[in-house]
């Protein structure tokens, strides 16, 4: 039984907008089968008591407060940007959602 | 395209509708969620970003602590229970409107849950009972460039400004709606409305469906009366006014109704709502588009809000809406008609300050509610948008209280006021409208009038006082309306050798 399916594997390229041909799915998917594989061994160590972790500190409640810091110029904002139009950050077009 | 739609009134009596609705509220905090950006609104683009809302490399976001006092707050003011540890969590998708491709949100373990908000429509009161508000932090607006419409379909790219993006948003999410029948889109508005003046009394944001601070997502369903189960429901986005909540389910029922009535299947979507024409169109399907791969947000942890921190915001709520509507009413002795009226005038608020100036509630609600009602509707614009202030309003009242104007001339100084000529005194003084009860000036007026009216003044002397009526009316009118229409009356009686 394999860890993650090749059709799994095709699903997360969708939503990721990343057009694979099937020859790279094929690869990837045994690939990432053996990257979860070996990260799933973590999984035997933990015993019943032990809840799952999401945060390796015991903290909880780091606020700030409500103050305003300096922010970018526009130029520094947009100067990492593949592409910019009218002080905006210009990408393609994103088709079948509309926000 | 044409939808086909069935006639309201006959899918109400086929089909019962089950609504939920999805409320965004963006907070009127001074920076942005998990950054120090400034949040005004109608900034130029990108001139409220950093590294941490444009999601770069390395920068690591921290809470504000104003945004969970605000959330709390409405969270205490739905009735909600506040959990006593959450965590947020990432929410992936690949879509320019967030640049880090995810949206830092709440998912399983929302911040507050399990309340009720209670509406009216028509003398019914209506439980909303509200499943969870949650923190989460707004996007950033895309603009479709090379589209005729602006909309994404033909367009050739985007153009993406962030100045949006991280502004903490809430999300109040409803339980299923039921038992509304014909008067569900109606309910759909009230809830809008009362949930908008709950927010707006806490002062934790503007909550203006103009500018986005406030929006609205809204599922609807029908199900054949006398099923049990419901029926497959659509999400309605992009409805931005309190109108268009209630036209929005209006035109879901009526074209689900068609749509099932010729043995259709309605499709699970999501459907944006056209102001123009008041209906729906199609949008994404969810199926393909709904696998957002939830996990808890790494770089935030845990919020475990103390009880006595919960219990002080708690203790710091002001009057709310339903409370304070309840002692307005009896406080100015109105009738549950005349407070719905107030209350759907949107006067409230302002005859309550101009009561506050000083001026009777009987004689603040009759200028709110007829004079000033009528010429914002001339105006084409809400009561709170007129350019006259409720202490202007009481300045005015307080001349008419001292004989000083009658209603008359306080009308010609309120369309002076609202003509933008300045505070009412110098209106008053500019357009020379004080009333004139000095009986010097009155007497010349009255002894022209009685001589123009000789007829008249002879029938008063016959003893008929009521015929003095027309002359009292005659010094109005010579006097412009400025005389005191009391003491020209005493005046012209003692002329007459009546009194
Ligand atoms: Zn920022």
């Amino acid at each position: 039984m394999s860890a993650i399916t090749r059709d799994e594997v095709a699903h997360l390229a969708r939503l990721s907008r990343l057009a694979l041909g099937d020859d790279e799915l094929d690869h990837l998917a045994a690939q990432l089968d053996q990257i979860i594989s070996a990260v799933a061994r973590v999984q035997e160590v933990a015993a019943e008591d032990i809840p799952p972790t999401s945060h390796a500190l015991p903290l909880t409640n780091v606020y700030r407060s409500d103050e305003n810091r300096p922010s970018l110029t526009p130029e520094q904002a947009l100067s990492g940007a593949p592409a910019a139009e009218d002080q905006r950050f210009r990408v393609p077009r994103i088709l079948g959602e509309e926000a | 395209m044409s939808t086909t739609v069935m006639k309201y009134e006959e899918a109400l009596a086929r089909f019962e509708p089950v609504l939920g609705i999805e409320t965004h509220i963006e907070l009127g905090t001074r920076s942005k969620m998990f950054c120090g950006c400034p949040t005004a609104f109608g900034a130029e683009p990108n001139t409220q970003v950093c590294p941490v809302c444009l999601g770069l490399p390395g920068s690591l976001p921290v809470t504000n602590k104003a945004a969970i006092e605000g959330i709390i707050k409405i969270g205490l003011a739905l009735n909600c229970d506040i959990v006593e540890w959450c965590r947020f969590a990432r929410k992936n998708y690949f879509y320019p409107d967030m640049p880090k491709n995810y949206q830092i949100s709440q998912y399983d373990e929302p911040l507050c849950v399990d309340g009720h908000l209670d509406v009216e429509v028509d003398g019914t009161t209506f439980r909303i009972e509200i499943e969870r508000v949650h923190m989460e932090e707004d996007t950033g607006k895309s603009l479709h460039v090379g589209g005729a419409t602006g909309r994404i379909h033909g367009a050739d790219h985007s153009l993406v400004d962030y100045n949006r993006a991280g502004i903490p948003l809430v999300e109040i999410v409803t339980k299923p709606i039921t038992a509304t029948g014909e008067k569900a889109p109606l309910v759909a508005k009230a809830y809008a409305t009362e949930l908008r003046e709950l927010v707006r009394s806490l002062g934790v944001s503007e909550v203006r469906m103009e500018h986005g601070s406030m929006r609205c997502d809204v599922n609807v369903s029908l199900m054949p009366r006398g099923a049990s189960e419901w029926g497959t429901r659509t999400e309605t986005k992009n409805v931005n006014s309190l109108r268009s909540v209630e036209r929005a389910v209006r035109s879901e029922i009526e074209r689900q109704a068609a749509v099932l009535d010729a043995g259709g299947k309605i499709v699970q979507e999501t459907r944006h709502f056209h102001e123009d024409s008041g209906t729906t169109t199609s949008g994404r399907s969810k199926e393909e588009a709904q696998d957002y791969r939830y996990f808890p947000e790494p770089d935030l942890v845990p919020m475990a809000p103390s009880r006595e921190w919960v219990e002080e915001l708690r203790a710091s709520l002001p009057e709310l809406p339903a409370a304070r509507r309840r002692r307005v009413q009896g406080e100015w002795g109105l009738s549950d008609l005349e407070l719905r009226d107030v209350v759907n005038a949107g006067a409230l608020d302002l005859i309550e300050e101009t009561v506050r100036a000083g001026t009777d509630p009987g004689a603040a609600r009759k200028w709110w509610m007829n004079e000033l009602s009528r010429r914002a509707t001339e105006q084409n614009v809400e009561l709170a948008d007129l350019a006259i202030t409720p202490q202007q309003v009481a300045r005015i009242q307080a001349m008419v209280d001292a004989k000083e104007l009658n209603d008359k001339l306080a009308r010609k100084v309120f369309e002076g006021v609202l003509a933008g000529e300045g505070t009412p005194d110098e209106v008053v003084a500019a357009r020379g409208l004080k009333v004139v009860s000095d009986d010097g000036a009155l007497a010349a007026i009255i002894d022209q009038v009685i001589a123009d009216n000789a007829d008249v003044a002879d029938k008063v002397r016959g003893g008929k006082v009521a015929a003095a009526g027309a002359l009292v009316g005659a010094v109005m009118k010579a006097s412009r309306g400025q005389a005191d229409a009391g003491r020209a009356r005493e005046l012209i009686l003692e002329k007459l050798g009546v009194s």
